[in-house]
């Protein structure tokens, strides 16, 4: 049989070390299935539909008589009116526009792009939990219960804490939650405070969600290391505050290696220690929150626990936190009645209220869990595999990007673009680069403490052989940077659209169709 | 592990690539004494027969084979499985927030489709690309309303959404806002005549919603002309998006939050759902959330960008707008799908049949002796009934028909201890109405 060549994937070849030019005829290739598809209102025409319900089986009512003709409203004019297939070709095409996970390596960090597994889907949509209505009674819903229940307690394990809540409904809202927390616990003893520190390589929702809360940000420095710097902290931590919010692993990927230190500058002047679980990746089954000193922490559950980001959302952002803190959980909490059923209590008076109506975002929640049971104890290999790709990635990265700070690398990997930036390129045109390699690009510009950060996290879905060519491109354009750099500056060169214009669609926003 | 893509010997030839002696060498940085020496008690590794194992058997604990009456927030409406099926192409549902917009116009143009079909539906101007669910677009619509006003009274309708406001009271505490509640009618509609001229000229904005928690539709265009002159802003809530095929918008409101489950997005015990904020284009700058744009590439391509970033916490930090980070883009996603399908004349059908088979529901079960409706305002899909016995009690007894009952109001209503809430949408058949309404009879008509 005649041996048949395979035919050539556009990441292999670039991959090759090939000369620049290789590169130039390879980025003429485009990745995306490029078809026209315009906005589904310009394909509509009138009369048609895509979707079809069962007739009517009662008498039609006059909508006029039932409302009053005043509260009637016309047709919506302009709404779209389009067939099922064309539906289904319309956003299937929209799609292949998309770079996904499952297409490859996401390595965005502190985003935690895992694998999500399907059977998570699967379970999700099953009857008896995809149609629950969140107001049944008790007794109607204790499967629903039992799966907050479980995931409740597989947390607690996790973390090291003592209780949570699970109703947040995002990270930036578990946040909100448990600064809220925080705040009341310091206000049953008399004193709320007035200030939250937060270090500069913090996310940005850290400081929105404490001006939420009603607090002052203070911002704090690190120090050469990135780490926090223990004797500013100890300045800082006056009797205003009211507590440190922690990312740690820090945004930098390494871990605060004092930080029992840390928690007990804080505790010893009254403030407590809130971490953001964001980097959770880095630490399940290998150390936890509540061992080292940490008060409150929210977990992304659309990170550590791979349920889907779906483009945006949804996430989940449930807050554990130490027993002190139980009674100002948000309302309602789950708990286990004598009789071995689950009940839910409202009646908690030192509650801070409710953040989200019903029991949160329970979809999430249920794949959150799954991902749990598929590991079990388990999870510990999760974080070192992650641990492992990224520490792969830094050693052989590190002697053609420039590494500003040189702490051992947890789950990520942060270098700067010192290097290229002689060339005038920049992080971002790494990035948009990666793109013509068939990667995503990883995360541009954050930490803030890294000037040209290039932020790389590329968690344990990744094999051997994905990370591979993924350093394999990485070079190839630290190579391009230094010989060819107007092909770095304009790329990507293989999608449907170049580099979109931000500035002008932020001058004159277009944020809607409208019908000529 | 059979999501963990690497075996024994690569990671073997990895450690040695980086020169580590063993995996615990990567782990050096946290501290000795907080490492972990056991492993987690945590239940599995289950395999995946075992996962659905687990679920199927807490799906069987829960309410099935039961016919609902229940909405009051969340409703049950056909879903195409077109929907399910689009949604979860790998290519939407495993891909990231579209920052780089060149590998991510699938979402970004997904993104612009359902700002439209948000403004076309509520009448406003610019809607955002998504908030958490309707409790907290309605809690950032008010704060939205204190930023653009800065004002510190808020006037709160009594018949929004019980759950709705206390999350308004959890947000409002902290950020000097005072939350003033405004009673109902005979009508079941906002009390007008208690909204008087000092109130107005102080508060940020009256917030009510319609159909509101009674299922009543309030007058929004009346509401905003007696806001307005005196500096007010007009929030509307909406709980039940598909009112929208039927009702009037509410155009003359300056921010319109809604839930959009209604559209496409199982009950699903409470979420993930999707939250709505629509304005006017002159508000854009004080929005939360994220917004996608048109925009063009040096060739003049069209295509779409996040844009007015300035608002968002990633750039302003404490002075962003809002803390909202993640959103819930994936069922944003299935609303617009489910729109598109739907499309102008079904959505105006299904609106139609939830008028039709509420209507006919109301007329069936105020026949029966002693039943008889709460208010006299106009309905949509849902209304308040008055027994003449307890909620809960007749509840009880129509688990054993099979049916789970109206949804008692005197939580949240103390005055109203033997009212309930029903609603009845398009996939109630007119057989399982009329037997709830043989149950309920047959019920009250036994001695107590």
């Amino acid at each position: 049989m005649k041996e048949l060549k395979e035919p050539t994937d556009h990441r292999q070849a670039a991959t090759m070390a090939q000369p620049v030019e290789t590169s130039v005829a390879f980025a003429r290739v485009s990745r995306q299935v490029s078809l026209n598809e315009g906005l589904i209102f310009e394909e509509s025409t009138p009369g048609k539909r895509g979707m079809e319900f069962p007739p009517l089986d009662v008498p039609q009512i006059d909508p006029a008589e039932a409302l009053g003709a005043a509260f009637v409203r016309d047709p919506v004019d302009g709404f779209p009116e389009v067939s099922e297939i064309e539906v289904i070709r319309h956003f299937t095409r929209l799609s292949t526009w998309n770079y996904a996970i499952d297409l490859g390596m996401y390595p965005l960090g502190s985003c935690t792009m895992k694998y999500n597994p399907r059977v998570n889907e699967f379970v999700a949509r099953l009857e008896g939990l995809a149609t629950e209505h969140p107001s049944q009674t008790t007794e109607m819903a204790q499967g629903c219960l039992r799966i907050m229940y479980d995931l409740h307690k597989c947390l607690l394990e996790i973390t090291g804490m003592d209780a949570g809540t699970l109703q947040p409904a995002a990270g930036a809202q578990g946040e909100f939650a448990g600064l809220l927390m925080i705040r009341a616990y310091l206000e049953s003893k008399g004193d709320a405070r007035k200030k939250v520190l937060i270090p500069d390589s913090a996310h940005g929702t850290n400081p929105a969600s404490v001006v939420l809360a009603g607090y002052e940000v203070q911002n704090i420095r690190s120090n050469s290391s990135g780490l926090i710097d223990i004797g500013h902290l100890r300045e800082y931590v006056t009797s205003d505050v009211a507590a440190l919010m922690l990312t740690n692993p820090n945004t930098l990927g390494v871990f605060e290696e004092r930080i029992a230190e840390i928690a007990a500058v804080l505790h010893e002047r009254g403030a407590l220690l809130y971490m953001d679980g964001a980097n959770m990746n880095a630490l399940a089954g290998v150390a936890r929150p509540g061992d080292f000193g940490v008060d409150v922490m929210h977990l992304n559950l659309h990170k550590t626990f791979s349920t889907p980001h779906g483009g945006g959302g949804p996430g989940a952002g449930p807050v554990m936190v130490k027993i002190f803190l139980e009674p100002f959980l948000p309302v309602p909490v789950i708990c286990e009645r004598p009789d071995g059923k689950l009940g839910v209590d409202h009646n908690r008076p030192h509650s801070i209220g409710r953040v989200r109506a019903f029991f949160g975002n329970f979809g999430v929640l249920l794949r959150a869990l799954a991902y749990t049971l598929a590991y079990g104890p388990g999870i510990r290999q999760v974080t070192e595999d992650a641990v492992l790709n990224a520490n792969y990635l830094r050693t052989k990265l590190e002697n053609d990007f420039d590494l500003p700070y040189s702490l051992p690398s947890m789950h990520e990997v942060v270098f700067s673009d010192a290097r290229q930036r002689k060339f005038g390129v920049n992080t971002m045109d790494i990035a948009k680069r990666l793109i013509d390699y068939g990667f995503h690009p990883y995360t541009t510009a954050f930490p803030l403490i890294v000037p040209g950060a290039l932020m790389i996290e590329p968690t344990e879905s990744e094999s051997k052989k994905e990370c591979d060519q993924f350093i394999d491109a990485m070079l190839a354009i630290a190579r391009e940077a230094e010989t060819n750099p107007e092909l770095v500056r304009t790329a990507p060169h293989s999608t449907r659209v170049g580099r979109l214009d931000e500035v002008g669609a932020a001058r004159k926003p277009v944020l809607r169709w409208k019908k000529n | 592990m059979r999501y963990l893509p690497k075996g024994p010997a690569e990671r073997q030839e990895m450690l040695e690539a980086i020169g580590a002696h063993g995996i615990e060498e990567l782990f050096r940085s946290i501290p000795e004494e907080f490492r972990l020496r056991e492993p987690l008690r945590l239940p599995g590794p289950l395999s995946e027969a075992g996962i659905i194992e687990y679920f199927r058997t807490r799906a069987g604990e829960n309410a099935r084979g039961y016919t609902s009456f229940l909405g009051a927030g969340v409703y049950q409406h056909f879903r195409s499985v077109v929907t399910d099926a689009l949604i979860q192409r790998g290519e939407f549902l495993t891909s990231y927030t579209p920052y780089q917009a060149e590998i991510a116009q699938g979402t970004l143009q997904s993104i612009f489709e359902f700002q439209t079909l948000m403004c076309q539906l509520t009448g406003q101007e610019v809607a955002n690309a998504s908030m958490y669910d309707g409790s907290t677009a309605l809690t950032e619509a008010v704060l939205m309303a204190e930023r653009l006003t800065q004002r510190r009274n808020v006037l709160v309708a009594r018949t929004l959404h019980p759950e709705y406001r206390q999350v308004l009271a959890t947000y409002a505490k902290h950020c000097d806002l005072n939350v003033i509640e405004v009673g109902f009618a005979a009508s079941g509609q906002l009390d007008t005549s208690s909204l008087s001229t000092e109130s107005l000229a102080q508060a940020a904005a009256v917030v009510v919603q319609s159909p509101n928690y009674f299922g009543v539709v309030e007058d929004i265009a009346a509401l905003a002309n007696t806001a307005h002159p005196h500096g007010a802003l007009v929030v509307t809530g909406i709980t039940e998006a598909v009112s929208l095929g039927i009702v009037k918008p509410p155009a003359e409101a300056d921010i319109v939050a809604m839930e959009a489950q209604s559209f496409g997005v199982a009950p699903s015990f409470g979420g993930p759902y999707v939250g709505v904020i629509a304005s006017r284009d002159k508000f854009v700058r004080q929005m939360p959330g994220r917004l996608a744009g048109q925009a063009a590439d040096a060739e003049g391509r069209r295509g779409y960008v996040l844009t007015l970033a300035t608002r968002e916490q990633h750039i302003r930090r404490e002075k962003a707008t809002s803390n909202i980070c993640t959103n819930e883009a994936l069922f944003a996603l299935a609303a617009t799908i489910h729109l598109c399908l739907m499309g102008k004349e079904g959505l105006r059908e299904v609106a139609r049949q939830n008028l039709s088979k509420a209507h006919f529901a109301l007329a069936h079960l105020t026949k029966i002796p002693g039943v008889r409706r709460c208010f006299s305002g106009p309905v949509f899909n849902e209304f308040a009934l008055e027994f003449p016995r307890s909620v809960k009690i007749i509840n009880q007894s129509l688990l054993r028909d099979k049916i789970i009952g109206p949804l008692p109001l005197g939580v949240n209503y103390p005055e109203q201890t033997k009212c309930g809430l029903v609603a009845v949408t398009e996939t109630m058949p007119r057989t399982e109405i009329e037997r709830f309404a043989a149950a309920l009879k047959q019920i009250l008509e036994r001695p107590v």
